[in-house]
């Protein structure tokens, strides 16, 4: 993203499309540094915390979730005609989220299936991330992302620097960290390899596979990883539902399930 | 009057503070309200398909997405059907640390709610962070505690939403006695806090607004209910969890992406108010002792005592808290082996908005086959239509549209409405005719 400094005070917005709500939380379980943030920006648009203002424009705009009806593609032209700076938050927003397991399937059957009147169900067959329909200035990356994604951001904007962006592994973090390997020590089917860091190392600190909630890191080896889980036992089906999950749309995961697929 | 006889159509884009996209259709023809909606429109996002063919193992993280601000209601109602299925029996220590987890769930969805989204309404402010300005030890106190759950939820769980902790069969992982003994002072400096904020929610002066309402919540003797328990009525009704289908009874309507649902062919209330009113004495004394000191009392018929219960459940939530960790050890094991059959099995449990109920059926290795889940918030939407119309009529039509509306967006807000999890934006259309 190229950078302007916003001004003293930046105007804000937070959107919410098809989505848990669990990133906006990134912002309401701040705690009295929510009381603190509110003297830094002034916050003009954010439902579900009570100041609403669609229409005015605003310096930095935060994005959740994905575009999954008609109203929803309609809508983020507008968020984006309005926001000098649009920033993506969480899974949804940039990879689709896991509603977008749909895209692979027929969504009219499943709606049959669920509603009991699918003739009032009224949605696009495919949820798709925010990028696809817009330009996106930064894309902050979780499921969900965390408070000092969040901050880190703000305060980076507001020093007229470029938001510093996450994109080792998790795998380097976790050494780093000095933990012991989960899939070296305990055969688990760690995604640790191909994933995004930033969590914290979160699941292999709690003595679990790390599932890939940060999505795909830079320069990914997902055919090596997928070789190492048959190893490790997994069927190619359990091998590609690692990757079919809350950034199935990421395109190295997307990719990597193709190919375990194809493959003999 | 003539004023009633108006045409007139009052239009609420977008209803704040609330969790989810909705909207409110209201129709007054000669000072009556003929119709009535709350329609919910937040796009469904198909969980009960996508989990078809996942494994028992990855259902803990997945369900947890349905709700960013309850993920552990959806996985304690899950893992309690699956491990039903499977033959598991947990230890006394996963129980309560699950007890722990619910805890935390609780104080931090129900003081995000009075403070955050609530409180504003019979303080007239529009927000938190306005209203902060002039209740700023409140506010402040109110997201200290807030902040005590998600520190509970992030010592199980590594972090506060969506957790990596719970697993079928227990915990990945026991928190060390550091951890155990930091948390303790937390909670204990706390406590007070809690005693003042019941008090304070009682003394707001709430609106007087009492109704007929039929109460549902499951029910344990010995404790307030979390994880375990039968499913109970203030009308009578005593059934085991597995025979909910027999009595309640889910339907569609057109206005919403939300299915709706009815105890023997009518609404019913589940939730905070619901739960006390139902349990008030498995309710510790302290709890008791500090409510007795207001004006408020238990089983109430006054929906917006939903707020006072919400905070009488923060207070009971922080001795339950401590209670646990005072008896804390770090065990052999978080968790117990499962092996995975194949079968039918049912969950529910108390998530923050009330009784969540769950079916799930596997196949032999584990892998799900179909599952049901019904959230409060769709189990209260009949309900939220039910006293809209009660409350709007109670006070009069013949108030102002801006009346009118802050009114229905303080009834809807008063459920703590989580529209994500039923399926956000509410809009009012008042047609008088």
């Amino acid at each position: 993203m190229s950078l302007k400094a916003v001004s003293q005070k930046p105007t804000v917005a937070v959107h919410k499309f098809s989505s848990c709500d669990g990133c906006q939380l990134a912002f309401l379980n701040l705690g009295e540094h929510l009381i603190k943030l509110t003297e830094l920006v002034d916050i003009l648009h954010f439902v579900e915390a009570g100041p609403i203002d669609f229409d005015s424009p605003v310096e930095i705009a935060f994005v959740e979730g994905s575009i999954s009806t008609e109203e929803e593609a309609e809508r983020i032209q507008a968020v984006r005609k309005n926001s000098r700076f649009l920033i993506t938050i969480g899974a949804c927003a940039t990879a689709g989220g896991i509603q977008a397991l749909k895209n692979m399937n027929d969504e009219k059957a499943w709606t049959a299936a669920i509603y009991a009147q699918p003739q009032y169900i009224s949605t696009l067959a495919t949820a798709t991330p925010i990028a696809q329909h817009v330009r996106v200035d930064l894309e902050l990356h979780g499921c969900p992302i965390n408070s000092h994604q969040i901050l880190s951001t703000i305060r980076a904007l507001l020093f007229g620097v470029t938001p510093v962006q996450d994109q080792d592994k998790l795998c380097s973090e976790c050494k780093r960290l000095g933990k012991v390997c989960v899939m070296v020590t305990q055969q688990m089917p760690c995604m640790g390899p191909v994933t995004r860091t930033g969590c914290g190392v979160l699941c292999p600190r709690q003595n679990r596979d790390c599932y890939s909630c940060y999505g795909p890191a830079e320069n990914v080896n997902t055919a090596s990883l997928s070789q190492q889980l048959i190893s490790l036992g997994l069927s190619k089906t359990d091998v590609a539902r690692r990757f079919m999950l809350f950034n199935n749309q990421a395109p190295e995961y997307a990719a990597a399930v193709m190919h375990i697929r194809e493959a003999k | 009057m003539s004023e009633q006889q108006r045409d007139l159509t009052i239009e609420v884009p977008v209803l704040a503070r609330v969790e989810g996209e909705g909207g409110l259709s209201l129709e007054v023809k000669n000072g009556q309200i003929t119709q009535l909606q709350l329609r919910i429109f937040e796009p469904p996002r198909f969980f009960e398909k996508f989990l078809e063919g996942r494994s028992y193992q990855e259902v803990p993280d997945i369900v947890a997405r349905i709700c960013g601000i309850c993920p552990v209601a959806y996985q304690m109602s899950a893992v309690h059907a699956l491990e039903s299925i499977f033959g598991v029996k947990i230890t006394p220590w996963i129980r309560a640390m699950r007890r722990l987890l619910y805890c935390g769930e609780w104080l931090e969805s129900h003081n995000l709610h009075i403070h955050l989204l609530a409180a504003p309404d019979f303080l007239g402010y529009r927000s938190a962070t306005e209203m902060a300005a002039q209740y700023g030890e409140e506010v402040k106190r109110g997201l200290a505690l807030q902040h005590i759950g998600n520190d509970i939820i992030r010592m199980l769980g590594g972090r506060s939403v969506h957790p990596v902790g719970v697993k079928v069969g227990g915990f990945y992982k026991a928190p060390s006695l550091a951890d155990v003994e930091a948390l303790k002072q937390k909670i204990r400096a706390a406590i007070p806090q809690a005693e003042a904020l019941v008090r304070w929610t009682a003394s707001l002066g709430l609106p007087d607004d009492h109704q007929e309402f039929v109460c549902v919540s499951t029910h344990h003797a010995q404790e307030y209910p979390f994880n375990e328990g039968d499913l109970i009525s203030s009308d009578g009704l005593n059934i085991p969890i597995a025979e909910y289908e027999q009595h309640f009874k889910e339907f569609h309507a057109a206005h919403s992406t939300a299915l709706h649902s009815h105890l023997h062919d009518k609404p019913y209330l589940v939730g905070p108010l619901a739960r006390v009113n139902l349990n008030y004495a498995q309710l510790p004394a302290p709890v008791r002792l500090n409510l007795e000191r207001t004006n408020v009392q238990f089983p109430s018929n006054n929906m917006f005592h939903s707020l006072v219960a919400r905070a009488v459940e923060v207070h009971f939530a922080l001795l339950e808290a401590l209670q646990i960790l005072d008896n804390y050890h770090v065990p052999d094991s978080p968790y117990v082996p499962v092996t995975p059959r194949a079968g039918t099995g049912y969950g529910c449990t108390e998530a923050p908005r009330g009784m969540l109920w769950h079916t799930w059926t596997t196949n032999e290795q584990g892998e799900v086959v179909s599952t049901r889940i019904v959230p409060p918030t769709s189990q209260n939407q009949p309900r939220i239509e039910e006293d809209l119309k009660l409350s709007l009529e109670a006070m009069g039509l013949d108030h102002s549209d801006d009346i009118l509306r802050l009114r229905a967006e303080t009834v809807i807000r008063n459920y703590d409405p989580c529209i994500s999890c039923a399926t956000h934006f509410l809009k009012l259309n008042v047609n008088r005719a």
